[in-house]
């Protein structure tokens, strides 16, 4: 076993610890909140028999420890217990609401990838020239707009002054779902090979998967420009150049391989900013996915829904921090082959 | 002929010289980015402008309780520049008086978080490898597993949403920064020669941490909350958007834009004008950031 698989055992380690921590921290914060949960579930003119049968079931006679332990039991086995906004186990819900936010924040995530590159390459290429003045004014902008700001004022454009594309939901009226196999509607469209639910869907995800990359895509051009400028007087580089190589493998291979390292390694913070932000942006474009979910399981006190949208969000931020370190390893032979770093 | 005197005078100069000296250096460093000395601009208005809100604000009553069914819903005029709501307030004065919120919720939430951040950096970083130290650090790792603006959300909403509950929920959520940026530094700091020579003179550990270790952490720790309080400011407008921070009617940037989405597109200046406000309030403090941390690096820094 080399240095690469330790490094990530332990990773996988942590990460384990971590979300036991976190379940913790969930469960006191949903535990400590003034009012009787049992009696929140069944609102103010239930009958007291039917709150004391609910206690009992829900285990909240006993004491925390033995509160937690029935959850975590719960958890383990699929039980995340019921919701109150929707009255059914909250399992199902996040098994529906889920694949639609997973594909908006990962549309998001392909437009940070690539608009970052192409904008962060350009203005490094031509350093100090219009190009890069104009895409740090671009930056400075995209950077001080919240994602509900940008999603708000795309709503007021396209939905009222020039709507060429939809705004609302995910499929227009008279269109039906695909049938389910990943719960994405683009990729399950094509994969039943139903080419226009494939582009009304594709038009739908456009805008809030916008609103949530445009923060976070200037902020990772502004890393890849200056690490490519600051890589470009380095001396390796300066010799690639005189072997005579065509420019082309000296930017793209020889220059953009290692600077892209800072930027993916806060890609994690980055996809975290827009797990976060996918919250509000959801609400506001009726986007049927889990953040709208947990937004409305939060305003409503919906306990079991809120700390389970939490450990689902841990869990997925914990996945994802591993990816990032994976490509991170990849890209920077440093730690791939298992020298000093 | 007077060489030696002039030599003298070279060598020795004054405390107050050297002050000087050292203002120009930094103002030379910060203003050589011109967008910092935007930044500086904008936000030293707002500042002022929130601090005399009930005086520069055209209609000061506007920011409560007022009602006034005649003016309302009306589109920006020279007596209303952003117009009026639907309940006939004036929207720039009820924007003056909402950057009051924002910048009280910049300021207070790294007054508290900061020195929390960096006392628990400070004890896991010189304890390194102790079970203090994989105390503290696990906790932060805790903290740091779900994404921000989520926990605050979900802090919030818990809570009785108001601005002092959705302070305390960013609180919480960042503190941690600060205790991983101080921990890194800590750990290294703590094997540095003035360090352990404090150790063999006998030093306390109070004296240590804070006299010997914090003062080489500041400029990083100072460099990371400037920019962080337009991060803040953003996290405190989308609270205050979904309804969990300043209630109605006392005003509040989130809370002006989500009434606002309520009557669209025909009172689009209710939406349009506080959202260009989080903006701006948001822009200047970042470009003032930036213009921070060039100063407050040392040699030369690219802009990026």
């Amino acid at each position: 076993m080399n240095k690469l698989h330790r490094y990530f055992l332990k990773r996988l380690f942590y990460s384990i610890f971590v979300l036991i921590g976190l379940s913790i921290v969930i469960f006191v914060i949903a535990r400590v909140v003034p009012g009787d949960p049992a009696r929140m579930a069944l609102g103010p003119r239930a009958p007291q028999f039917a709150v004391d049968a609910l206690r009992e079931e829900m285990h909240l006679n006993n004491n925390l420890p033995t509160q937690y332990f029935y959850w975590v039991k719960g958890v383990a086995t699929g039980d995340l217990g019921k919701s109150l906004v929707t009255k059914r186990n909250v399992t199902e819900d996040i098994k529906e609401f889920l694949p639609a936010t997973l594909e908006l924040v990962a549309l998001s995530a392909v437009f940070v990838i690539m608009f970052s590159i192409l904008f962060g390459a350009l203005a490094a290429r031509h350093k100090d020239k219009w190009i890069d003045s104009l895409i740090r004014v671009m930056a400075y902008t995209g950077v001080a707009m919240p994602s509900f700001v940008l999603a708000v004022l795309f709503l007021l454009f396209f939905g009222y002054i020039w709507p060429v594309i939809p705004v609302l939901g995910r499929l227009s009226a008279g269109l039906y779902a695909p049938p389910t196999f990943t719960g994405l509607y683009t990729i399950d469209s094509l994969l039943v090979g139903d080419l226009e639910v494939f582009w009304d869907a594709l038009k739908h995800l456009l805008l809030p998967a916008l609103a949530l990359a445009v923060g976070p895509l200037f902020q990772e051009a502004r890393i890849v420009r200056s690490s490519m400028t600051d890589n470009m007087t380095k001396d390796y580089l300066a010799s690639a150049v005189a072997f005579g190589m065509p420019d082309r493998v000296v930017m793209g291979k020889y220059l953009l391989k290692p600077s892209m390292i800072p930027a993916v390694s806060v890609m994690g913070l980055d996809i975290a900013a827009m797990m976060g932000n996918a919250f509000l942006v959801e609400v506001i474009f009726n986007w049927p996915g889990i953040s709208r979910f947990g937004m409305e399981a939060m305003l409503h006190k919906d306990l079991n829904a809120i700390s389970a949208v939490i450990v689902v969000f841990g869990l997925i931020f914990v996945l994802v921090n591993i990816l990032v370190d994976l490509i991170v390893a990849y890209l920077d032979p440093r730690i791939r082959l298992g020298g000093g770093v | 002929m007077d060489a030696k005197i002039q030599r003298t005078e070279i060598i020795v100069p004054s405390p107050a010289a050297r002050l000087k000296e050292g203002f120009r250096k930094n103002w030379y460093k910060f203003s050589r980015n011109k967008l910092s000395i935007a930044g500086l601009v904008i936000v030293l208005s707002i500042i002022v402008v929130a601090i005399l809100a009930p005086y520069v604000a055209p209609y000061p009553k506007h920011a409560g309780k007022f009602v006034d069914y005649v003016n309302a819903n009306q589109g920006p005029s020279a007596a209303h520049f952003f117009g009026t709501d639907n309940f006939g307030r004036d929207v720039l004065s009820r924007i003056i008086f909402a950057f009051r919120g924002a910048l009280l919720m910049g300021i207070m939430v790294l007054a508290i978080a900061v020195p929390v951040g960096v006392f628990f950096g400070l004890l896991a970083g010189y304890y390194q490898g102790s079970f203090l130290d994989t105390f503290i650090m696990r906790i932060t790792d805790i903290f740091l597993s779900v994404p921000p603006l989520l926990l605050a959300l979900a802090i919030a909403a818990v809570l009785e949403p108001n601005l002092t509950n959705a302070m305390i929920a960013v609180t919480v959520m960042w503190w941690p920064w600060y205790t991983r940026l101080v921990y890194g530094m800590a750990t290294s700091l703590k094997n540095e020669y003035f360090v352990t020579s404090a150790e063999l003179v006998g030093a306390g550990r109070f004296h240590i941490l804070f006299r010997e270790i914090l003062p080489n952490c500041l400029s990083p720790i100072f460099t990371k909350m400037a920019l962080d309080v337009g991060w803040v400011i953003l996290i405190g407008a989308s609270l205050s958007f979904v309804g969990l921070g300043e209630q109605p009617p006392t005003p509040a940037l989130g809370q002006m834009v989500s009434d606002g989405t309520r009557y669209m597109p025909d009172l689009w200046w209710m939406t349009v004008y506080p959202s260009l406000a989080i903006a701006v309030i948001i822009l200047g403090f970042n470009m003032l950031g930036d213009g921070i941390r060039d100063m407050m690096s040392k040699g030369e820094h690219d802009r990026g």
